[in-house]
């Protein structure tokens, strides 16, 4: 019942080596945690797995009733201007266009998008100005729409990065009641190790030399774990 | 000033004018919102004289000139859409372009016809020389134009708002795109003659600009634009017909002081 599973990928850069025989696999109702330093290819895997980018070897299987439509994404600080006019309903409702092949919004893509909107409890935002949110707003939008074009397979990329602590507690809230309440698959990309260890299922480290891929029981327990959370005991 | 306007509506190439000035303007302002936000805006100034040029060649060869200059156009659009996303001097290599097409645009006409009235047209508008077989042309084009966008309109805005999440989630980005680029191309042609080469670009812009200042949604702001530039461009002729100047300009200094008119509620709203 996997939902993923990536085989000895590897992917470059011009002649560059970015990922190098990464493995790991994951199922419905889980959070796996990609961590590791900056440039150590966490956002080329997330690529590979979107389809964005063409690995060397190896190769990505997902579940046969998988399509790329179902796949959520919330983007690294997307670089929206805040000036940019759209209102926080026209971009939760952007998001239920991935699966439809009708050209305009039907009625079930509208209840999608007020149901979704509910869940992060942002009804009241619907007719703000996007742009003019707080980064804690913004981010749970654009989870929403995330939400809206993906029922089982979300990808997260640094999505706590530009959030304050406690913006960041009330976003792993939501992500918790969302895997939860929708048996989802969560992957999530962050260079905050701690943190997202925390709130984690299974951890995938992309290391300098060696990959760790695990439960976070037994990455709490192996060495690159025990390096890299320290004298942190459990969370 | 109403018997005027009556008496300017007796003229059938002024209705001509009107007819196509007012297609013309929806198209634009429609696609400015999605061009203005996604920084193309400059792309429009680009193109028209890249259409000057064919414009140009096509009068010096005999050939019908919007049948040259819209597929030209086209081609050109495709060519500095890439150029922008891959290029970093993406703008001076627009420059570039523009300016060399223009260059070789006069110097076609100066060579066929001399310097007449011709170029000022080209340059400047003219809504003489809207001929009938132009507004026939127009006509379904723009149309062509509008129910395009209207039908797209959900797609265009997200990939305006963020292409790399509609190109994630499996969204065709390549072919939406590619839509926006031709209907681009053909607006401009078309605009052209109307509000010549050196003007064209503001029909984009402005309109967008301005709703920018008061609406924050994409709808509004879709709506506002067009409002703003049909009205403009009515306003803009009826006046250039009273005072009997350049059609184009008289459009572009409308827009302008509905622009500024929009920044002053603005700022008393504030």
């Amino acid at each position: 019942m996997e939902i993923l599973r990536a085989n000895n990928i590897s992917a470059s850069y011009d002649k560059n080596i970015v990922l190098k025989n990464v493995s790991f696999s994951l199922s419905p109702g889980e959070l796996l945690s990609v961590i590791g330093e900056n440039g150590s290819g966490k956002s080329t895997l997330i690529k590979c797995i979107l389809g964005l980018k063409d690995t060397v070897s190896g190769d990505i299987l997902y579940a046969d009733d998988l399509k790329t439509s179902e796949i959520g994404y919330l983007p690294q600080n997307p670089e929206i201007d805040s000036s940019f006019p759209a209102s926080v309903w026209e971009v939760v409702l952007s998001g239920t266009i991935a699966g439809s092949k009708s050209l305009f919004y039907t009625k079930t893509q509208k209840e999608t998008a007020k149901k979704t909107m509910s869940f992060f409890d942002i009804e009241n935002l619907k007719k703000s100005c996007f742009g003019e949110l707080s980064g804690g707003q913004q981010q749970r939008v654009l989870l929403a729409r995330a939400i809206c074009s993906a029922e089982k397979l979300l990808i997260l990329d640094e999505p706590v990065a530009s959030l304050d602590p406690i913006a960041t507690a009330e976003f792993y809230t939501c992500i918790k009641k969302l895997i939860k309440k929708k048996k989802i698959a969560v992957i999530m990309v962050s260079h905050n190790i701690s943190d997202t260890v925390s709130v984690s299922d299974k951890v995938f480290h992309l290391g300098e030399k060696s990959n760790f891929f695990g439960t976070t029981e037994e990455y709490r327990n192996s060495t690159l774990g025990k390096r890299f959370l320290g004298g942190e005991n459990n969370a | 000033m109403l018997n005027s306007i009556f008496a300017m509506f007796s003229y059938s190439f002024l209705i001509r004018a009107v007819i196509v000035g007012i297609l013309v303007s929806l198209c634009a302002s429609l696609l400015g919102v999605s061009l203005v936000l996604k920084r193309f805006s400059m792309i429009g100034d680009g193109l028209s004289h890249v259409g000057f040029g064919a414009l140009a060649i096509a009068g010096a060869l005999n050939l019908a000139p919007l049948a040259v200059a819209i597929p030209v156009v086209i081609i050109a659009t495709f060519f500095l859409l890439k150029l922008k996303e891959t290029n970093k001097d993406g703008d001076s290599m627009v420059a570039i372009i523009s300016t060399s097409s223009l260059a070789i645009g006069i110097t076609v006409v100066s060579f066929s016809t001399g310097m007449t009235t011709d170029i000022n047209n080209y340059m400047f508008g003219s809504i003489l020389s809207l001929s009938k077989g132009d507004v026939i042309l127009s006509i379904p084009l723009t149309i062509a134009v509008i129910v395009l966008f209207i039908l797209f309109y959900n797609r265009i805005f997200s990939i305006t708002f963020d292409e790399r999440f509609a190109k994630a989630t499996g969204q065709n980005v390549e072919i939406l795109n590619t839509l926006i680029a031709v209907l681009t191309a053909v607006t401009i042609v078309l605009g052209m003659r109307l509000m010549g080469a050196l003007l064209i670009s503001a029909l984009i812009i402005f309109p967008a600009l301005t709703s920018m200042k008061l609406f924050k949604s994409f709808l509004s702001v879709t709506i506002s634009s067009a409002v703003v530039s049909v009205l403009s461009v009515l306003i803009g002729m009826v006046l250039s017909y009273n005072f009997n100047t350049p059609t184009g300009a008289g459009i572009v200094l409308v827009n302008l002081a509905i622009y500024i008119i929009f920044g002053i509620i603005r700022f008393f709203k504030a």
